[in-house]
């Protein structure tokens, strides 16, 4: 089985994230950046895969030179291949997608692996995008995937609980917590990754559709009311809700 | 210039965003002076859909075929890019629920348009939709514009508000789009929803519980609050990694982003991973034994005592009130 992982480059959870003097990106200094959370599951999902099923895990990113951390720390993991599409420029999701799709369509795959959203500009549109682009069926917030027989199996999560969708292979999937726990790189794993090369492929049109007008920061809220520091001031706290804020 | 309000049901009933979706789409109809068609997609919904006309509808377009009653992305992408070419509408909004933020990528392939997800806020300037939309969780607000000529909104739930039906109904027509076999290549055959409580992401009030609870077994407390108050149940990660609640209940950066009218954090230290999640409700309350707890900092009341000593008596004093 050919599976590949799309994996992103983020923040760190923790950052604080400080406005760009442009007023339309936001300042990278002191910031650290990590495997995108979902996409580290979407890895282990993959991993899962090929010790079931045999084949290999090739893991690609688009983006910086910075990038290629992530993309190491996939390869400690256990993944046999990164590609890197190298590109600074600042991008939307479709044309992210467009690279994505114009190098996956030369793979091949038979499963195609996403998170279901990067932690930065918490978009949640590659993997739709990559899979139209593919004309390839696709399952989003994938919770539980059994596959047997070329047929997919998944539950996706929706508003209060869960859909089953069945699918053919190829497939693209994008994968939510819970599914699985991501495994931690052993030691032997990152000693290897060390060595092995990251291919890197140049990206070249880049046509925008969404543009970024102004960042702000959300308005602040004035500081709170502390209604009391004993459990009997549930009262007031209730009378509150119910006239001043009329809430309840 | 024509818009397109996307309107969802399940299984034969409207999400609320359906009404959030056509009210708000109906408002910037008005300020582009755009005419507005409303699509509704699934099996057996030509009847409900005049109901739409209440929120703002007068024309709704359905799409009503029995292999529809349950989801299924491709042929969903198929109809909506369809009536969407036929109606001649350059905007759609969707809701940014799991169907709206599954389908408007795939729609957007077929269109040519560029998508700004999970709006929370639309404004028109020069002639131009121009959408504000969190990103980083919440820790910044951006504030796009479409440049295709095509452009697809999708609009977070619980933000936009709908208000109550005028009464109005609306003129329903039905078309056929042509579907076989091969448009339904991934395609949902079930569905499991547990109609006991609403989903966090859905729900108007959020009661939400960290590790200051102490034990699973309190989680019986917050339950409890939540079902007298009709609202959601929701849980910090570090009780869901402690297997204490499930994961669809976690909310923060790697959990569910909500937007409740009231939000109240028990034994929740309000680390900035949960509160990316939650710092937008509208009215947050904060029970927590440390005064100097994060929490604090976002709260608008806040008690410093024991959660699950302060759960009962808050419990019953909304008891109380209710009952008046
Ligand atoms: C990559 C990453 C992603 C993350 N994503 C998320 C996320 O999506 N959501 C999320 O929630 N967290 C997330 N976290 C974890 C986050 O950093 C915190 O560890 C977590 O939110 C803490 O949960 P908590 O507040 O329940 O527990 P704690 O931090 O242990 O806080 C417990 C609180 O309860 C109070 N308390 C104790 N006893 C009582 C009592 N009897 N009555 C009242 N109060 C009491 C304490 O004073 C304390 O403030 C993430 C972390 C990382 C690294
Ligand atoms: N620059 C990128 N390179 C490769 N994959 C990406 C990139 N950005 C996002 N992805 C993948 O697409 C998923 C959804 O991202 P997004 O649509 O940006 O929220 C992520 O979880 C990754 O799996």
């Amino acid at each position: 089985m050919k599976i590949v992982v799309c994996v992103n480059h983020v923040p760190d959870t923790e950052a604080r994230i400080k406005i760009g003097a442009d007023g339309k990106g936001i300042d990278k200094s002191g910031i650290t950046y990590i495997l995108n959370p979902y996409d580290e599951i979407a890895v282990e999902q993959g991993l899962r895969l090929k010790e079931k099923f045999g084949g290999e895990v090739i893991a690609i990113s688009l983006g910086g030179e910075s990038n290629k951390e992530t993309l190491r720390k996939t390869l400690a993991m256990g993944a046999d291949k990164a590609i890197l599409l190298k590109d600074e420029s600042d991008r939307d999701s479709f044309s992210v997608a467009k690279a994505l799709s114009d190098n996956l369509k030369e793979i091949n795959s038979d499963i195609i692996l996403f998170g279901k959203q990067s932690i930065d500009f918490d978009n949640s549109q590659l993997p739709g995008l990559v899979a139209e682009m593919l004309n390839l069926p696709s399952v989003s917030v994938v919770v539980k995937l059994e596959i047997e027989n070329n047929q997919v199996v998944c539950e996706r999560e929706i508003e209060g609980g869960h859909e089953k969708v069945e699918s053919r292979l190829p497939v693209v999937l994008s994968v939510q917590k819970g599914l699985c726990e991501p495994r931690y790189p052993s030691l032997k794993g990152i000693m290897a990754a060390k060595t092995k090369l990251i291919e890197e492929k140049p990206v070249i049109s880049n046509s925008k559709k969404v543009e970024i007008v102004s960042l702000r920061l959300p308005a602040s809220k004035g500081t709170g009311k502390i209604v009391g520091t004993e459990p009997t001031a549930a009262k007031e706290l209730v009378r509150l809700l119910h006239e001043e804020a009329k809430i309840i | 210039m024509k818009i397109l309000a996307f309107a969802e049901q399940r299984e034969g009933k409207f999400k609320k965003t359906a009404f959030e979706v056509t009210k708000a789409a109906r408002e910037i109809a008005e300020k582009l002076n755009a005419e507005l068609v409303t699509l509704v997609v699934g099996s057996g919904i030509e009847q409900m859909s005049a109901e739409l006309g209440g929120f703002g509808a007068t024309r709704v377009v359905v799409v009503d075929d029995p292999r529809l009653m349950y989801y299924s992305t491709t042929a969903y992408t198929k109809i909506v890019a369809e009536v969407a070419k036929k109606e001649n509408v350059s905007v759609i909004f969707f809701p940014a629920s799991q169907l709206g933020k599954d389908l408007a990528p795939r729609v957007s392939v077929k269109l040519d348009a560029g998508v700004a997800a999970d709006c929370v806020s639309l404004k028109v300037e020069n002639g131009e939709i121009v959408a504000a939309r969190p990103i980083f969780a919440g820790k910044v607000i951006s504030e796009v514009k479409i440049l295709s000529d095509f452009k697809i909104f999708t609009l977070r739930p619980n933000v936009f508000t709908a208000g109550s039906s005028n009464g109005s109904r609306a003129n329903v027509e039905k078309v056929s789009v042509e579907l076989d076999k091969a448009d339904f290549a991934a395609k949902a055959v079930e569905t499991k929803v547990a109609v006991s409580r609403p989903d966090v992401t859905e729900a108007s009030i959020i009661v939400s519980g960290g590790r200051g609870m102490k034990a699973p077994e309190n989680f019986k407390l917050i339950e409890g609050l939540a079902d007298v108050l009709g609202a959601g149940v929701g849980a910090s990660r570090a009780v869901v990694d402690s297997n204490w609640r499930p994961h669809d209940e976690q909310v923060g950066q790697t959990g569910k982003t909500v937007a409740p009218n009231l939000y109240i954090a028990c034994g929740i230290s309000g680390a900035i991973q949960h509160l990316a999640g939650m710092s937008s409700s509208k009215c947050i309350v904060a029970i927590n034994k440390d005064k100097d707890a994060p929490i604090f900092q976002v709260a608008d009341y806040g008690i410093v005592a024991d959660a699950i000593e302060t759960l009962p008596l808050l419990t019953q004093e909304i008891k109380d009130l209710l009952s008046k």
